[in-house]
């Protein structure tokens, strides 16, 4: 009975890890960061500057929330892949054109969509919308594809846009905030368990900036941590508040300010970064505590305590 | 009446270490808990198996268990007649388990039973995505429509209603102020627990929350009253049984979950007694009330003449004079029958050795019948069996058998290759690749489609079924004549 064990578990092997030697055709790349941090402004934004560049667009917007094309479409929210199989009874019944719209200079915009909150599986229905994309050519003739994904990788469905054959490169964006640090640390780890298997890689950190202390070397010496760069520092800018209540991206409304340029920037130094891609050296959460504690952000237990210390003197003193 | 006999103790612990040897090494450790040879125990007349069980089975060999939603759609819920039985979930689980355990009962398929259709919720993607309780609520209206006389339905979990987090507990809530009829939530996802005995568990908390809770019925109680837990009635085992309990002047109440109704669950609190059959499968209910509402409950095995008589007269012990009286006048006047059966079968039967491997409580039940046969059981054990199950064998079985707890398609096969018993009795994925060895077979789970085995009216059946398998002339034909002894 010894070779049923031999032939029904074989020896497992480990082939080297399938790394994409040459970059195809199409760029994908992805957006991710914590929620709220500006991730589809800033990919909207930077996507209409590299539409002006001359390069043929596809979103995917792989959040339930459905908001990731809204300023290129100048509409309220798209009609989703989702909500429309739903309607129809399946996506098989679906065709490319009802749920893909063209917008600023010829972005092709889609939605995944997803449940209510609180109901169903959003993370299936990511992976249902972009085997529906691929299998229906919305693929086709385009030089970049962009997924702007929810907030936190949760599960498996919104891990897909990092697992094989999807983003090449992720751009996380982030700030100086410690929750946006964690998030972009965590981020890192997903892209890690999946850069051996399937070739994807860190891009670069874009930092939207926050006003925090000492912000700008913050994200440089996380970047320098995670082993990817500081790809762009956004600086705030109100304007970019008032291109959005209108629906539009900085670059649409306000083409020659100084913030369309900063997007026009990061535009350029995404184009030329493909294929520099790094595999990303996630830290510990005590490092990355320790790193805030270097920046003067977080308080280490010694100085919280010596404060504390301090201030009980005085007030001893007082009594 | 009982045979007295040991099995031989050393060949069968070289035999498991034969088998072992095969295995890479932490698998071999893994698997040496659950293979052992029942040896003498402490107590007068029983034996220890000292196997390991209820363990979460190796990945990579073929256990022959199943799981928590074959345990509470297969087992517990699915056998409740006018009950509608919804397959939560994708088709397939729905399908690959319609018609049921061949449970038989009395009524009219689609008018006032529902046990042998297939009721599904088929899950597609957009399910899935958006969730499956507007469906399911949509389906309970549909089903309320199309069977009026239904009176309840079951909400039977598949592993993406887990999965996904629906709310099936709130939608039977809503259905049950809409309809006023008993809807049960039962959350029996398949990938929780290590086998299906988790799904009877489950199945049994459902019981109590969604039945017991909303109220006991008016029911005119008497003094007799038992309640027959556990029996399935595959091929009608329960009926005969019943009539037994019957003829001793008891009144049973109520009979779970083969034939049953939904009434009968709901007014079991009020019941003197619950008989209990399988262990297994029902224990927890019956625990429950006992601790609730002060039932007693006692198991019993309906399995061959010994053990029915043991039973009737455990039973009888219960109550007074009377049915004492009954229960010895019950036992002789099967007699004869018992008498007619075991000449007829026996001389043929005798010194035949068989293997079980079965669950729930089939492993130790039925070997006294074979027993009462002149026959000898080498092995046994169980799919999901617990460690409680394993020291009630011990009484049952005999020095030196062979155990073996959740056993692999190779350690199975190995066993009866090398033992070559005269009888195996397992289920239908076992049956083929042991005839093929030539081996003779019985299907234990389903009585291979004959029945019942229970009581003495099935004692005769049983006694038919099994030289039917043994002495089959088919046997005589195995050797090829060119291949002359």
């Amino acid at each position: 009975m010894a070779w049923m064990w031999r032939r029904f578990c074989p020896r497992r092997e480990f082939p080297e890890a399938n790394i994409r030697k040459d970059i195809p055709r199409v760029r994908q790349i992805a957006f991710y960061g914590k929620g709220g941090i500006g991730k589809s402004t800033t990919s909207q934004n930077t996507l209409a500057a590299l539409v002006e560049m001359g390069q043929k667009i596809l979103i995917v917007g792989c959040d339930p929330k459905a908001d990731s094309t809204r300023l290129i479409l100048n509409t309220k929210l798209q009609d989703t892949v989702l909500h429309l199989a739903a309607k129809a009874g399946s996506v098989e019944d679906l065709e490319l054109a009802d749920v893909m719209k063209i917008g600023f200079k010829g972005i092709k915009c889609t939605e995944s969509g997803g449940p209510e909150p609180g109901v169903g599986c959003a993370g299936r229905g990511v992976i249902t919308a972009i085997n529906f994309l691929e299998e229906n050519g919305a693929y086709d003739d385009v030089d970049y594809v962009s997924y702007d994904v929810l907030g936190d990788v949760v599960c498996g469905g919104f891990a897909m846009p990092i697992r094989e054959n999807k983003a090449q490169e992720i751009y996380i964006v982030m700030s100086g905030e410690m929750m946006a640090l964690f998030a972009a640390n965590n981020i890192s780890k997903g892209i890690l368990k999946y850069a051996g298997s399937g070739g994807v890689r860190l891009g670069g950190l874009i930092c939207n900036e926050r006003q925090t202390d000492r912000e700008l070397d913050l994200a440089e010496a996380l970047a320098k941590r995670l082993n990817t760069q500081l790809i762009h520092f956004v600086p705030r800018a109100n304007i970019v508040q008032h291109a959005e209540l209108r629906r539009q991206t900085v670059i649409e409304y306000a083409p020659d300010s100084a913030q369309a340029e900063e997007y026009r920037q990061l535009a350029r130094k995404i184009h030329a970064n493909g294929g520099k891609g790094t595999i990303p050296t996630p830290i510990s959460m005590e490092e990355l505590e320790d790193m805030l504690v270097e920046f003067g952000i977080m308080k280490s237990d010694e100085q919280a305590l010596a404060e504390l210390e301090a201030k009980e003197k005085t007030l001893c003193g007082v009594a | 009446m009982s045979l007295d006999y040991t099995n031989d103790t050393a060949s069968a612990e070289a035999l498991i270490r034969d088998v072992l040897d095969q295995y890479p090494e932490k698998a071999a450790k893994k698997r040496a808990r659950h293979l052992s040879v029942a040896k003498p125990a402490e107590e007068e007349g029983a034996t220890s198996c000292g196997v390991k069980s209820n363990i979460k089975s190796i990945p990579g060999v073929m256990t022959i268990r199943g799981c928590a939603y074959a345990g509470s759609k297969g087992v517990v819920w699915g056998p409740v007649k006018d009950m509608v039985h919804i397959s939560h979930g994708p088709v397939g689980c729905g399908q690959y388990s319609w018609s049921q355990r061949r449970n038989y009962f009395n009524g009219t398929v689609g008018i006032d039973s529902f046990v042998t259709m297939q009721v599904t919720s088929d899950f597609q993607e957009r399910d899935i995505v958006f969730g499956g309780d507007k469906n399911l609520d949509v389906m309970i209206d549909e089903l309320d429509e199309m069977f009026p006389l239904n009176k309840g339905i079951s909400i039977q979990s598949e592993c993406p209603i887990g999965l996904i987090g629906d709310d099936i507990e709130a939608v039977a809530k809503k259905k049950h102020k809409e309809t006023g009829k008993t809807i049960v939530p039962v959350r029996c996802e398949g990938f929780r627990g290590v086998s299906q005995s988790l799904g009877h568990h489950i199945a049994n908390d459902a019981i109590r929350d969604w039945v017991f809770e909303k109220g006991t019925p008016e029911f005119e109680t008497g003094p007799y009253d038992v309640n027959l837990i556990a029996d399935y009635n595959i091929g009608g085992d329960a009926w005969p049984s019943r009539k037994l309990l019957e003829e001793m002047g008891l009144r049973v109440i109520g009979m779970w979950s083969g034939d049953a109704t939904l009434a009968e669950m709901a007014r079991a609190p009020k019941a003197r007694l619950n008989l209990i059959h399988c262990y297994r499968s029902m224990n927890y209910i019956c625990r429950h009330m006992e601790e609730k509402y002060g039932i007693g409950w006692v198991e019993y095995n309906f399995f061959g003449p010994t053990q029915i008589a043991a039973s009737l007269r455990k039973i009888a012990a219960q109550f007074d004079e009377t049915i004492q009286a009954n229960a010895e006048k019950v036992i002789a006047r099967y007699q004869p029958l018992v008498d007619a059966v075991t000449a007829r079968y026996k001389p043929r039967l005798t010194d035949k050795t068989v293997m079980l491997y079965v669950g729930g409580l089939r492993p130790r039940h039925v070997t006294n019948a074979y027993e009462d046969l002149g026959m000898k059981i080498v092995g046994t054990g169980y799919e999901f069996g617990h460690n409680d199950d394993y020291q009630r064998t011990g009484h049952y079985v005999k020095e030196g058998t062979l155990i073996y707890d959740d056993v692999t398609g190779y350690e199975l096969e190995a066993f009866i290759e090398k033992i070559r018993p005269d009888l195996v009795g397992s289920g239908i994925k076992e049956k083929y690749a042991t005839q093929k060895m030539g081996v003779p077979f019985r299907q234990m789970h389903s009585w291979d489609y004959s029945g019942p085995y229970h009581g003495y009216d099935g004692f005769a059946i049983f006694a038919r079924d099994m030289d039917m398998a043994i002495n089959s002339p088919v046997w005589s034909k195995f050797k090829a004549p060119w291949k002359a002894a």
